[in-house]
């Protein structure tokens, strides 16, 4: 009897449509995502994520819409991101049936929002999102991380899709969420992301090893053993994934028979 | 049809156990209204967040629910399970409804094991009771906490082990609590909700 490793499948939103694209670019439809939710729910899947790619340039209401129909037929647990930037967009979506809200940009340009975030709703409906990616210049004050190839990079937190570089080190950034209340962290890396070469150990289990909260590895699964990889080399305590579900190239559940038959925890 | 009064005290997704209860067969309400809580046939506690903030945005209706237990069963999930305890040790001691002996306390550090306990892990059923009819030993229901009931064995229905074992499913008199959430727990956690509907309230 042990707490089970997730399996999260996500759903990239764009006008209330799901969309999958690489490097965040070349996006393509991929169904309603009520519907693609419900089957991953019944495939298994241990939550659902809703990340409404371009909220922060166009209308909201959708994303809200979305939800609150997913909520009412899903009886799994739902985070919800994209585009959130204050208390009241947290409030909105929680009222209309997420579970837990996921901040990115908003978080790394005021903090504090994570902080205010987890005291108002409580630190387990705060998950903070980040992007990164390798950084080969020498910096003060960043984090090393070994390469499998044997050389070493910091990882810099970017935002706005992927498209802005803040000069901050990821390993810091996470322990910083983590202390101003973050309940979760969903590493992307940019590095791995759409690649399907599986995801960025490197940056994965420095995070994890570093932070007390559980980390959800996210960005580049292509093979069954991705996820085995992403929760032993990378010690996430979930995995994400996009594209391998939504184009049916494997289902949740043969993911979760993979992995038991390897020997990891999973709900079946 | 049950009547069920989801406490409504400002905090957290009620939407979900709203549906959930809909979804297992209660004509369900979520209300602060206490004249409504008190003519229920039973009680839902929801909660999610801090314990101190969560006492005090229930303010008045701490008497009501606590008059209400005397009369129909209550349910408390997640914070509101451990708002049935004597106290907290969240932040501060504070106090508890007392609906169920005991205190709530902070999973103690232990390397390597992450701190919310946070997804699914499986329920070892220790005394049978009705709110587990047609629900096997071990099944899986998902938990989001940071803290955990600590009372006796007499109270304790379901344990579930992370870093010790803690009472995952309380019942002292009418007072019911789960620390997991049965609204997002799927078909388990479904079956949990009719069963409290059907065969408790």
């Amino acid at each position: 009897m042990v707490l089970t490793k997730r399996i999260i499948p996500c759903l990239d939103l764009k006008d209330g449509r799901v969309v999958k694209g690489t490097n965040f670019l070349n996006l393509r439809d991929a169904g309603d995502p009520v519907e693609l939710a419900q089957r991953y729910n019944e495939q298994g899947a241990d939550e659902v994520v809703f990340l409404d790619i371009t909220a922060s340039k166009e209308q909201r209401g959708t994303i809200i819409e979305v939800v609150s129909r997913a909520a009412d037929q899903l009886f799994l647990p739902l985070t919800v991101g994209g585009g959130i930037r204050t208390l009241e967009d947290m409030q909105q979506l929680l009222r209309a049936g997420a579970d837990k809200v996921s901040i990115n940009t908003s978080a790394v340009q005021d903090p504090t929002l994570i902080s205010r975030g987890a005291e108002r709703f409580g630190t387990q409906c705060i998950v903070v999102a980040m992007d990164v990616r390798r950084n080969f210049e020498e910096r003060l004050g960043t984090t090393g991380i070994e390469l499998p190839d044997g050389r070493t990079c910091w990882y810099e937190v970017v935002i706005y899709g992927g498209s802005r570089p803040t000069g901050i080190d990821a390993v810091t950034w996470a322990k910083n969420a983590e202390e101003r209340g973050a309940g979760e962290i969903l590493l992307t890396s940019m590095e791995t992301d759409g690649t399907k070469a599986g995801f960025d150990i490197a940056i994965t289990s420095a995070i994890s090893e570093r932070v007390g909260i559980p980390v959800i590895a996210s960005g580049g699964v292509g093979t069954l053993d991705h996820f085995y990889d992403g929760f032993v080399a990378g010690r996430a305590d979930a995995c994400l994934a996009a594209s391998v579900f939504h184009y049916g190239e494997f289902t949740v559940r043969q993911v979760k028979e993979h992995l038991a038959a390897r020997g990891i925890p999973v709900r079946l | 049809m049950k009547k069920i009064a989801i406490i409504d005290y400002g905090v957290g997704n009620l939407r979900s156990v709203y549906r959930g209860l809909e979804r297992a067969g209660a004509d369900a309400t979520i209300t602060a209204d206490a004249a409504v809580i008190a003519a229920a046939d039973g009680i839902v506690l929801p909660g999610v967040g801090a314990f101190r903030e969560g006492m005090e945005m229930l303010g008045d209706l701490q008497e009501t629910v606590i008059a209400a237990s005397r009369e129909v069963p209550v349910l408390g999930i997640c914070l509101g399970m451990q708002m049935l305890m004597e106290s907290s040790e969240e932040h501060g001691t504070h106090n508890g409804l007392g609906l169920v002996p005991g205190s709530v306390k902070r999973f103690p550090p232990a390397p390597g094991m992450k701190v919310p306990h946070m997804g699914w892990n499986s329920l070892r059923i220790e005394q049978d009771d009705p709110l587990f009819d047609g629900l096997m030993n071990e099944r899986y229901v998902y938990f989001v906490h940071s803290f955990y009931a600590a009372t006796t064995p007499e109270c304790t229905l379901t344990t579930t082990e992370y870093i010790c074992p803690f009472a995952s499913s309380i019942k002292s008199g009418n007072a019911y609590g789960v620390q997991f959430h049965p609204e997002k727990s799927g078909a388990v956690g479904l079956r949990l909700l009719e069963n409290f509907i059907e065969r408790i309230c």
